[in-house]
């Protein structure tokens, strides 16, 4: 088990591998993306009230879900890097950063556009989305205090205590602004059982799901390899791959 | 065991001392903080009703950004004359000498703001009630974000500024503000202020039991 986790994590392995998935989590991606897309936008019928504006969900919902998730993806790669002090994890909380940004700022600006011709506003001091508001400033203090140190090592220490504090954060932040007032309509989809959601709605928005995961994971694989050239400058592997 | 305790002492009383001889930092941030209560009923005019509707949640942004600017000196010039390494060598505890000086800055820093928001409060003719209400959401309020900001000043110490150190500090002071806001408003129209005191007052726990863990795990990172 701990043999594995030390290959995995060994940077060379790790950049091997990491090619050889990307080409089919690309392939996975893609094919959801269009079966979602399709599937959303296509196949699945109006909504009786919201008509043909509330197929932004197909957008909306798994960015916002991508925004707390790769949130998460930091504080643990965090974790790991306070305690295991492996490098990978350092490499995929600073490749998931900007990602996880984007993905808060994509929420934010489809929430708003939604929001227009249905609550007749752009923005609404509400509680879901001040928190995802809250949650685009968490991810920019992250980014920021990244960048700011010169050493990567210890700038990714820096960071994993940040996000940390973030994620302890993020439930109380969650809470205090759904008390301070509410307006968003609540959960559809974690009612599994009874779910509010016709399937040949679900179906598509479960797929768009797997697509923007599997985006993610492709990018943020990227984002990886870099981090890994760039570190392992100079090792003999990565100059035989330069050179090549 | 008693030796540590004395530690915390020791560093306890050594920073009240260094804060009573040079008072210029935290003075200046008490003045900041009056000047940018007095800045708001100068840019809404003078309507005393508006005034006294928005001047309690004035006190607590102005408290907010003024802990933000204080704390900036907390660990600031141990750390640049070598200090706060010498005490990360020494066989003591960490937590407890980092925990000590973060009371030491709230008694020097909070303890007078929160008296300065009261005569505010008096000055401004705000209800008993709502003064009351401010009064124990900043006793509660301030630690805690000194707790959180300590941890945050450590990470950024040394690096570009204060506009970092806001940066972090002000998204994750954002429960703090709003329950002391929620309270104050309650107490403004008679109603029961007790279940936001308990939110603020578990996350102090929160706040006591993790941020001094945390700042001098963050103080290993910067010196190492």
């Amino acid at each position: 088990m701990y043999k594995w986790i030390h290959q995995f994590g060994s940077p060379k392995y790790f950049y091997n591998i990491s090619l050889v998935l990307s080409k089919w989590i690309a392939f996975v991606c893609i094919a959801c993306f269009i079966a979602g897309l399709y599937g959303g936008l296509v196949l699945a019928p109006a909504d009786y009230q919201q008509g043909d504006s509330y197929r932004i969900i197909y957008i909306h919902v798994p960015a916002s879900w991508m925004s707390l998730f790769v949130y998460l993806v930091l504080a643990t790669s965090g974790a790991i890097t306070l305690i295991w002090r492996i490098k990978i994890a350092d490499f995929v909380a600073r490749a998931s950063a900007p990602i996880g940004a984007s993905f808060t700022f994509l929420a934010l600006t489809t929430g708003a556009i939604w929001g227009k011709p249905m609550w007749g506003t752009y923005w609404v001091w509400d509680a879901r989305l001040t928190s995802e508001l809250i949650l685009l400033f968490l991810y920019l203090g992250y980014i920021a205090l990244q960048s700011s140190f010169n050493d990567k090592r210890i700038a990714a220490r820096a960071g994993a205590i940040l996000a940390l504090i973030g994620v302890i954060n993020i439930p109380i932040i969650h809470y205090s602004v759904e008390w301070w007032s509410t307006l968003h309509q609540g959960p559809t989809i974690s009612k599994l059982d009874t779910p509010s959601i016709h399937y040949s709605m679900l179906i598509p928005l479960l797929l768009m799901l797997a697509a923007y995961k599997t985006f993610y994971i492709y990018v943020a694989l990227m984002g990886v390899r870099n981090e890994i050239i760039e570190s392992e400058y100079n090792t003999a592997w990565v100059k035989k791959l330069l050179d090549n | 065991m008693s030796e540590s305790i004395n530690i915390f002492f020791v560093m306890l009383k050594r920073d009240l001392i260094l804060a009573m001889r040079d008072k210029t930092d935290f003075i200046n941030s008490l003045i900041f903080f009056i000047i940018i209560i007095v800045l708001f009923p100068l840019t809404f005019g003078s309507d005393a009703k508006l005034i006294n509707e928005l001047i309690p949640g004035v006190i607590w942004i102005s408290a907010l950004l003024a802990t933000c600017l204080s704390l900036e000196s907390i660990f600031r010039s141990d750390f640049e004359d070598g200090t706060i390494e010498q005490i990360t060598l020494s066989r003591y505890p960490l937590t407890l000498i980092v925990s000590a000086k973060i009371i030491a800055h709230w008694l020097t820093f909070g303890i007078p703001l929160i008296i300065i928001s009261i005569l505010m409060g008096l000055i401004f003719s705000l209800p008993v009630d709502v003064i009351l209400a401010l009064f124990i959401t900043l006793l509660l309020g301030t630690p805690t974000l000194s707790l959180f900001g300590s941890v945050m000043v450590v990470l950024t110490i040394g690096l570009r500024g204060s506009m970092l150190l806001s940066l972090l500090i002000l998204p994750l002071s954002m429960p703090v503000l709003i329950f002391s806001i929620l309270a104050v408003n309650n107490a403004s129209i008679n109603q029961s202020i007790i279940a936001e005191t308990y939110f603020l007052g578990g996350i102090l726990l929160l706040a006591i039991s993790l941020a001094p863990i945390a700042a001098s795990a963050a103080l290993r990172i910067r010196l190492s």
